[in-house]
C-alpha cells in the first residue's frame, strides 16, 4: 500500500519537459474549442438574462448576472466537462491501450515506476491546465456577453465591462479557480484509474474511454456543489 | 491454480527454454520470474536476489541488471524506436544525450535494425517490433534477458533469425537467456536446457537431448505434435450434434 504513495516519488523527481507537454496539450489544443463553447454560453447567457430581468425593470443588471455566474458556475463547470470529454477520454484511451500492448507492463519490469512516468505528468498538466482554461473561459464568456449588450440591448461598451468588473468580488474568480484545480484532478485521476485499469482487449479500451468520461462528469458536478456549499457556508 | 510445484534454476550464461502448449501457465510463469505477478507461495530468485522478500530500492536497482522483450515488442506508440531504446538510458545513466546516442545506434545494429532508428514502431513489421524489443532489452546491458515467445507469428526464415541473434547475444555478452515459447524448431535451436511445462507443472527439466528422450507420453505428444484430441469422424459429430440440440433446447 506504501508503494502507491511512495512509488511515484522514487526515479526521476519531476519530469517537467513531460508534465509541460502534458500541460499543453490538454491546455492549448482546448483552447478553441473552450474558447467557442464560452462565447456561445455568454452570448445565451446575456440574452435570457435580458429576457427575464427586462420584465423585472432590472435590465441594467444583465452584466452583472452575466459575470457572476460564469465567474461562479458556468466558466468552471463547463470548462471541465468540455476537458473532461477531450482530455479525460484520450488519457484513458492512451493508457489503456498501453496497459493492453503490455507497455505498462514493460515500464516496470525496466523499473520505471508507471505512476511516476504516466500519472504524475499528466495530472500536473491538467492541475495547471483547467484553471488556465476556467480563467479563459471567463474572460471569453463575459466579453460575449458584453457584445449582445452592446448589440442588442443598447449597452456601452465601456459601461458594461465597468458593471462587470464592479460585480465581481475576488472570491468568486478565486472560487471558481479553486473549482477548476478540483476538476483538474477528477479529470486526470479518473482517466488514469480507467485507463491503467483496463484489462483485456480493444472494447475494453473503448468501455474504459466512455466510463472515465461519465465518471468524471458526475465527479465534477458533485465536487461542484461541495465546494459551492463550502464558499456559501463561508457567509 | 495456474502453476503447482515449479522449481528451476537458470545457470548463468546459459539458456533456458521454457517449453509449453497454449494455456500450460509458460507466461505466467516468466511474469512471477520478472515480478509482474507474485506467486501465491514460494519464491522467485533473480542474480542471488528474492523478488518477494526484496526491499523496493533493491527489486529497482536489480530490475536495472535484467531485461524483457515481449511478445509483441511493447515498444512505446508515441515514441521512435531510437526514443524506445534511449529511453532506460536516460533514465539510469548520467550518460550525455550525445553518448546515448551512440549506445542506441550500437543496440540497433547489433539486432541488425540500422536503418529504423527514426522510425514508429506503427511503421514497423513484425519481425522488426521483436528486434527493436530486444534492442530496448538489452539497452543497459543487461545480465539476464527474459523473452516472451519471440518467435511466435513470424515466417521461419525471420524467427531463425532471431534465433541466430539470441545465440549471438548469449555467445557475445554472455548473457543468461530465459526462452517461453511454444516453437519447437526455436526451442532445440537455442536451448542449453528445456523445461517442458503442461498444466501448470514441469514435466521434464533437462538438456534437449534428454527432453528428445524423455518416455513421458505427453512430452512425446507435444514433441511429436500429437493432438490430445481424437479426430473427428461420425460417430463424434453425431454426438456433438446431440450435446449441441440439448444445449439450445
Amino acid at each position: 500500500m506504501s508503494e502507491a504513495f511512495v512509488g511515484p516519488f522514487r526515479g526521476k523527481p519531476f519530469r517537467l519537459r513531460e508534465s509541460i507537454r502534458q500541460l499543453l496539450r490538454a491546455g492549448n489544443d482546448s483552447l478553441p474549442l473552450v474558447a467557442l463553447i464560452a462565447a456561445l454560453m455568454g452570448t445565451i447567457l446575456a440574452l435570457q438574462s435580458a429576457y427575464q430581468l427586462r420584465q423585472l425593470g432590472a435590465a441594467h443588471l444583465v452584466a452583472d448576472l452575466v459575470a457572476v455566474s460564469i465567474t461562479r458556475e458556468l466558466g468552471p463547470l463547463l470548462t471541465a466537462i468540455l476537458v473532461a470529454g477531450r482530455v479525460g477520454s484520450a488519457i484513458a484511451a492512451e493508457l489503456g491501450t498501453m496497459k493492453v500492448a503490455e507497455e505498462i507492463d514493460a515500464l516496470t519490469v525496466m523499473g520505471i515506476d508507471p505512476l511516476n512516468f504516466l500519472v504524475v505528468p499528466r495530472l500536473t498538466g491538467l492541475l495547471i491546465a483547467v484553471p488556465c482554461l476556467t480563467l479563459f473561459a471567463d474572460l471569453v464568456g463575459i466579453l460575449a456577453g458584453c457584445g449582445v449588450g452592446v448589440l442588442a440591448l443598447g449597452f456601452g461598451a465601456t459601461g458594461y465591462l465597468n458593471d462587470s468588473l464592479a460585480a465581481l468580488v475576488p472570491e468568486d474568480v478565486w472560487g471558481g479557480v479553486l473549482k477548476a484545480f478540483a476538476f483538474g484532478g477528477i479529470i486526470g485521476l479518473v482517466g488514469c484509474q480507467q485507463g491503467l485499469g483496463t484489462e483485456g482487449g480493444a472494447d475494453e479500451v473503448g468501455r474504459s474511454t466512455t466510463t472515465a468520461v461519465v465518471r468524471a462528469i458526475v465527479l465534477i458536478i458533485a465536487a461542484d456543489l461541495f465546494v459551492t456549499a463550502l464558499l456559501y457556508l463561508r457567509h | 491454480m495456474i502453476l503447482d510445484g515449479v522449481d528451476l534454476t537458470v545457470e548463468a550464461g546459459k539458456t533456458l527454454v521454457i517449453l509449453g502448449g497454449s494455456g500450460s501457465g509458460k507466461s505466467t510463469l516468466l511474469r512471477c520470474m520478472v515480478g509482474l505477478e507474485q506467486p501465491d507461495e514460494g519464491s522467485v530468485s533473480i542474480l542471488g536476489k528474492d523478488l518477494g522478500s526484496a526491499a523496493p530500492e533493491e527489486v529497482a536497482e536489480l530490475r536495472q541488471r535484467i531485461g524483457m522483450a515481449f511478445q509483441g515488442g511493447a515498444l512505446f506508440g508515441s515514441m521512435t524506436v531510437a526514443e524506445n531504446i534511449d529511453l532506460p538510458l536516460a533514465e539510469f545513466t548520467e550518460l550525455p544525450k550525445s553518448t546515448r546516442d551512440i549506445i542506441v545506434r550500437i543496440k540497433l545494429a547489433l539486432v541488425g535494425l540500422s536503418d529504423a532508428v527514426e522510425l514508429y514502431p506503427s511503421e514497423l513489421s513484425g519481425g522488426m517490433k521483436k528486434r527493436a524489443a530486444f534492442a530496448r532489452a538489452m539497452a543497459l546491458d543487461p545480465e539476464v534477458l527474459f523473452c516472451d515467445e519471440p518467435s511466435a507469428g513470424l515466417d521461419p526464415v525471420t524467427a531463425a533469425g532471431l534465433d541466430r541473434l539470441l545465440n549471438q547475444l548469449k555467445e557475445v555478452f554472455g548473457v543468461t537467456i530465459v526462452v517461453v515459447t511454444h516453437e519447437l524448431d526455436s526451442a532445440f535451436a537455442i536451448a542449453d536446457r528445456i523445461a517442458l511445462i503442461h498444466q501448470g507443472r514441469v514435466l521434464i527439466s533437462g538438456t534437449p537431448e534428454q527432453v528428445r528422450e524423455c518416455p513421458n507420453p505427453i512430452v512425446r505428444g507435444f514433441l511429436d505434435r500429437e493432438p490430445e484430441e481424437q479426430p473427428v469422424h461420425g460417430k463424434r459429430f453425431r454426438e456433438w450434434m446431440t450435446e449441441a440440440e440439448e444445449a439450445v433446447d
